[in-house]
């Protein structure tokens, strides 16, 4: 028993940031990971910089040079120019500011709800209230949720913000599956009990007893999460239902440039690219916090 | 035994679910502002033309009798008229959607080809060079977006090595065969017409190939994790040590419990197939569902976009029921587990 609980508190997976030093040695063991930190260092920080570092700022926006359309890649475009005569490149590093910013304002939006619900519900374990909230949960889970993101942007009008909405609105039953599960697991342990014992409140528990032994679960999730709610705000996009032109969006520089296969293929092969760049960094960084936290359910 | 009764709880769930996705996208349709009926008819129709075509659609009626109406005519399959083509949803949508399932099915095919395939190799030959290779496969499979596939597919199978076709599902000098079933390579081979099945064929590999590619990296990570978990189970070892050769164990002991999770997973891809073939399609000109589609959204055509939805939704489920009886019946775990 005393083992068992040594062990637990121990185990570095349940207070993530107990021991940032060994933790971090820990993470940097995996070349990969570190890999994926850097890359998602310089897109992050592209992103930022992006009037500053881009060739040509004033393409971000309308802009038309039709003397310099479809221009392969060279040495004054590294990838091209568009059907407009705009560089690609400097489109796809303003690109990234608003992939990067849908990615924080769905999960933003997303996970507090799904947070929340999962862990009502997980507490609630065995009520009305764990039915209801875990029912709805299932029936939005059980639609893929680029169709029903799609469905709710279509009738929306075509911007930015309903892309998010739409997205936000499909993200966080995936959220409260998740605490449901952990919240489910641990609130019958002893330090819960304890603390109902001990007459805490309901709020108190939840916030301060439960939502503590999430956090690694969670962290490693949104991590994975900011590069798949990328991915389809990219494939909204792609299908007209994200941030309008002239507005530099990556998947919609993708469908404009599949207009013109294969002849100008930088047009969308390059935009192409930096979206499976932006997932790969996410996905190295989170697999690498999984790692270190060691769990199994994300 | 109980599996009637396992399938008809099934069914009742994916029911509930099917209802619940009706509801919300009519609650989010309404919550919307601007008319449908203006919107059908444009800026020219006058007040009176826009309020006759709103009592003859029923838009004027309240919510929830809308509703009701629209799922009394939905369970006998009528999808409403479509608001712009005036044409029955459900007539257009059968149009359409043979097209976007041969597509979604020749994925699926490779995918458990693939996917079983080379996950078996990775877990026969754990940490080794193929397993590596088959890691970093699936890496770059799971990474990529599939739209990202079909642009790279095209161009390098297409348009540099001009191994494959890559435009449209049949070339323009072949004639194609009658619609019987709408699956142009199974109504080729109908009708005897081979040059045109394999035609047909052959511009359907690529988009389907990289609509798989996804579900290929992950059944092939599944099937790899569950082979490596399994053979290390005394049931395995009991064979090992009875002297049993070891391809006899692979195929008939140890591949069927190590299907399981790449079974349900399959199930779960061949879902989102659907979603994402609406990309593959609009890269490809396959005239599937996805042109049919994004007229819808362009147009805000309600009726067609519920129908549409409806029509994934109910592929959804009806893939999710067969995936659970498929799993019953490799694990007798789960079938027991009922009575």
């Amino acid at each position: 028993m005393l083992n068992q609980k040594i062990k637990m508190y121990s185990n570095s997976s349940r207070f993530p940031f107990e021991n940032l030093k060994r933790s971090w040695y820990k993470f940097s063991r995996n070349p990969l990971s570190i890999l994926g930190l850097g890359l998602l260092f310089i897109i992050i920080l592209s992103a930022l910089f992006a009037p500053w570092i881009a060739p040509y700022p004033q393409h971000a926006g309308k802009f038309i040079d039709l003397k310099e359309r479809f221009q392969p890649p060279s040495t004054s475009h590294l990838c091209g120019t568009d059907s407009m005569g705009r560089d690609i490149l400097t489109r796809i590093l303003f690109g990234y500011r608003i992939s990067l910013l849908l990615g924080v304002v769905v999960l933003s939006i997303s996970v507090p709800i799904g947070v929340t619900i999962g862990m009502v519900a997980g507490y609630c374990k065995g009520t009305v209230i764990e039915t209801i909230c875990m029912r709805i949960t299932d029936i939005f889970l059980s639609v893929p949720p680029l169709i029903l993101a799609m469905a709710v942007a279509s009738v929306l009008r075509p911007n930015l913000q309903n892309s998010m909405l739409a997205i936000s609105l499909t993200w966080w039953p995936w959220y409260s599956r998740l605490i449901y599960g952990v919240v489910s697991g641990t609130r019958n342990e002893f330090f819960v009990q304890s603390a109902e014992i001990i007459g805490a409140s309901k709020v108190h528990i939840m916030v301060r007893e439960l939502f503590p032994q999430t956090i690694s679960t969670l962290f490693t999730k949104v991590t994975l999460d900011m590069g798949y709610a990328i991915l389809t705000g990219a494939s909204l996009s792609f299908v007209g239902l994200g941030a309008q032109p002239p507005t530099p969006d990556l998947g919609t520089m993708v469908s404009e440039g599949s207009k013109f296969l294969p002849e100008q293929w930088w047009m969308s092969v390059f935009p192409a690219l930096a979206i499976v760049l932006v997932i790969l960094a996410f996905n190295l960084v989170g697999d690498g916090l999984r790692d270190l936290f060691s769990l199994e359910r994300v | 035994m109980n599996i009637f009764k396992f399938i008809g709880n099934r069914l009742f769930q994916g029911i509930v679910v099917l209802i619940g996705l009706s509801l919300v996208i009519f609650i989010i349709a309404r919550v919307v502002p601007g008319d449908p009926a203006r919107l059908a008819l444009g800026s020219t129709a006058t007040a009176e033309q826009v309020a006759e075509f709103r009592s003859k659609m029923g838009l004027d009626k309240p919510f929830y009798i809308q509703y009701w109406l629209w799922l009394q005519h939905a369970v006998h399959g009528d999808l409403g008229i479509s608001l712009v083509t005036r044409r029955p949803v459900a007539e257009d949508i059968l149009q359409f959607f043979p097209a976007t399932f041969e597509l979604c099915l020749m994925s699926l095919i490779f995918e458990g080809i693939f996917g079983i395939l080379l996950g078996t190799i990775a877990g026969r030959f754990a940490n080794s060079w193929a397993d590596n290779a088959v890691r970093l496969f699936s890496y770059i499979g799971v990474v990529t977006p599939p739209f990202v596939f079909g642009i790279l597919f095209m161009l390098f199978f297409g348009y540099l090595l001009h191994w494959l076709p890559s435009i449209g599902q049949l070339s323009p000098n072949i004639v194609g065969p009658p619609r019987i079933t709408g699956l142009i390579v199974l109504d080729s081979l109908l009708t005897g017409n081979f040059l045109a099945a394999k035609d047909a064929f052959l511009h359907l590999l690529l988009p389907s190939l990289s609509l798989a590619m996804g579900g290929i990296a992950q059944d092939a990570r599944i099937t790899r994790a569950s082979i490596v978990d399994n053979s290390g189970k005394d049931f395995i070892n009991a064979l090992k040590s009875c002297g049993v050769p070891n391809m006899f164990i692979m195929f008939k002991y140890l591949l069927k419990p190590s299907l399981i999770p790449t079974v349900s997973m399959m199930g779960l891809s061949f879902a989102y197939t659907f979603s994402n073939a609406f990309l593959i399609e609009t890269i490809y000109g396959w005239p599937g569902m996805s042109r049919y589609g994004m007229n819808a959204i362009l147009n805000k055509d309600l009726n067609a976009i519920i129908g549409v939805v409806m029509v994934l939704g109910i592929i959804f489920v009806t893939v999710n029921l067969l995936v659970d009886i498929i799993i019953a019946y490799l694990d007798p775990r789960i079938r027991l587990r009922t009575q």
